[in-house]
């Protein structure tokens, strides 16, 4: 069983459908019980970086998936989900994140070298690179495109990156740090490419099984 | 780099899409639920439901019907017609929509961008704006293009964006339906007054009229377009492979 994470942020509706559309057992709870005896954890999020981190501390759920991520279930993290993971995001002043996986989560126009004349939100297909070969992306070839809504993005985490998008310059797509997988885009956006990646993270943990 | 997107909009009244379509080898299809699914197989990027129901009775169907395709079709689903209050965003938000188009609503109530910028964020605010020429000014229509509102075009853009819209679907009154092309010049007006996506929309007529969309305004972010796909009069499929011929970047 997949567990996904609800903290009151964003709408868990499509990625609900897409998990039973590939034939996956999943629950949306915001218990720590049910964290625990899932297969599998997916942190969902839409929104402001403090916000949802807030919500996310005000339940105790922050402890709960830092605690099973730690005893090593597999946890996926979504978009804001994804940035969750990292120490903490330079949206709308510092915010403290989960510490799963070590990196910032800063602006695009921070970015190096950042092309003026390209827009924000980075919205839209993108192909993806993949730098690392993860089980997170056992069915994506490189160069599968992908849907991506964010203004911001993951730095200074070069070593769990495992494929990039060419927006500028490299933005981190996914990451993989151990047990712990994130993406920057919306797999249950990303037509067939996108569930095969859902499928390959339930695969991950459910022994196979969704 | 990313890809110029491609999104035929289904208009859906009482729960099925309007006329109905034609496609060599699926027949008369009039279930939007159906439609989506054969856009999505297709390759197209995203899909708009225009919902032109009156009734409270229509609205719920159409809702049902959203929530169908939502756990069916794994693509962005904007969602225009009647949004006129946060509690129409909430609505088809809840049925699996990402995106919430807005259009006569935000002409009566300027603030509802903002509004539901803040809540939902700018990048699930879309302002679609019907424009016309009138004595050489561009001006925004109301009531499906029925009614001039004298609003100068681009400077209710600039104001939507201002308030939150994250994304500008530009309709033109002047060249939809005469397939010729879409308003290159209406576009290249929009593309230089705002920084947020545009999604160029009335007049494509052919695989053509997209590429030369795309090549002579690489501001334009997404072709917009729904007789054509819907008689089969363009194939998504030819679309994208012509797109990418021409080195346009496109999703396969």
């Amino acid at each position: 069983m997949v567990a996904i994470v609800d903290y009151g942020v964003g709408n868990l509706f499509s990625l609900k459908c897409s998990l039973a559309y590939i034939g996956c057992d999943a629950v949306i709870t915001d218990s720590p019980e049910v964290l625990h005896e899932a297969d599998n954890i997916i942190l969902p999020g839409v929104g402001a970086f403090g916000d949802a981190a807030a919500k996310l501390r005000s339940g105790g759920l922050d402890k709960a998936v830092i605690s099973e991520a730690e005893a090593g279930k597999p946890l996926l993290g979504i978009c804001l989900g994804m940035q969750l993971l990292f120490d903490e995001s330079l949206e709308f002043g510092v915010h403290k994140g989960l510490g799963l996986i070590p990196g910032r989560v800063v602006p695009l126009e921070d970015m190096p070298g950042w092309n003026r004349h390209l827009k924000i939100p980075h919205i839209g297909w993108n192909p993806l690179k993949i730098t690392r070969r993860s089980p997170l992306l056992k069915y994506v070839d490189d160069g599968d495109c992908v849907y991506f809504v964010h203004s911001y993005y993951a730095a200074d985490c070069e070593k769990d990156i495992i494929a990039t998008a060419e927006y500028s310059g490299e933005v981190t797509a996914a990451v993989q740090r151990g047990n712990v997988f994130g993406t920057q885009f919306h797999p249950e956006k990303s037509g067939p490419v996108g569930l095969g990646i859902l499928k390959a993270f339930c695969e991950i943990g459910g022994g196979g099984q969704c | 780099m990313i890809t110029k997107r491609i999104i035929p909009c289904l208009d859906v009244k009482n729960g099925r899409v309007v006329k109905g379509v034609n496609f060599q080898g699926l027949g008369d299809v009039d279930s939007p639920v159906r439609l989506a699914e054969f856009y999505s197989e297709a390759g197209a990027d995203e899909l708009v439901f225009y919902d032109i129901t009156a009734s409270a009775e229509g609205r719920r169907l159409f809702t049902d019907i959203l929530c169908e395709a939502a756990s069916k079709v794994f693509i962005p689903l904007t969602v225009g017609g009647g949004i006129n209050t946060l509690d129409d965003f909430d609505r088809v938000l809840k049925c699996g929509a990402d995106k919430v188009s807005v259009n006569s609503g935000a002409i009566r109530n300027p603030s509802l961008i903002g509004e539901a910028a803040v809540r939902y964020g700018s990048q699930c605010v879309v302002l679609s704006v019907d424009i016309a020429r009138v004595d050489g000014n561009f001006k925004v229509f109301a009531k499906g293009g029925r009614e001039n509102t004298g609003l100068d075009a681009i400077e209710w853009i600039k104001r939507g964006v201002e308030s939150g819209a994250g994304e500008i679907v530009v309709n033109s009154i002047d060249t939809d339906g005469v397939k010729r092309g879409f308003d290159l010049d209406l576009l290249a007006h929009v593309c230089m007054a705002v920084k947020v996506p545009v999604i160029a929309s009335g007049g494509a007529g052919s695989i053509a009229d997209f590429i030369t969309l795309f090549k002579t305004l690489p501001g334009v972010d997404a072709g917009l377009a729904a007789s054509v796909f819907h008689f089969g009069e363009i194939k998504i499929g030819d679309l994208k492979a012509a797109m990418a011929r021409e080195g346009i970047p496109a999703r396969m």
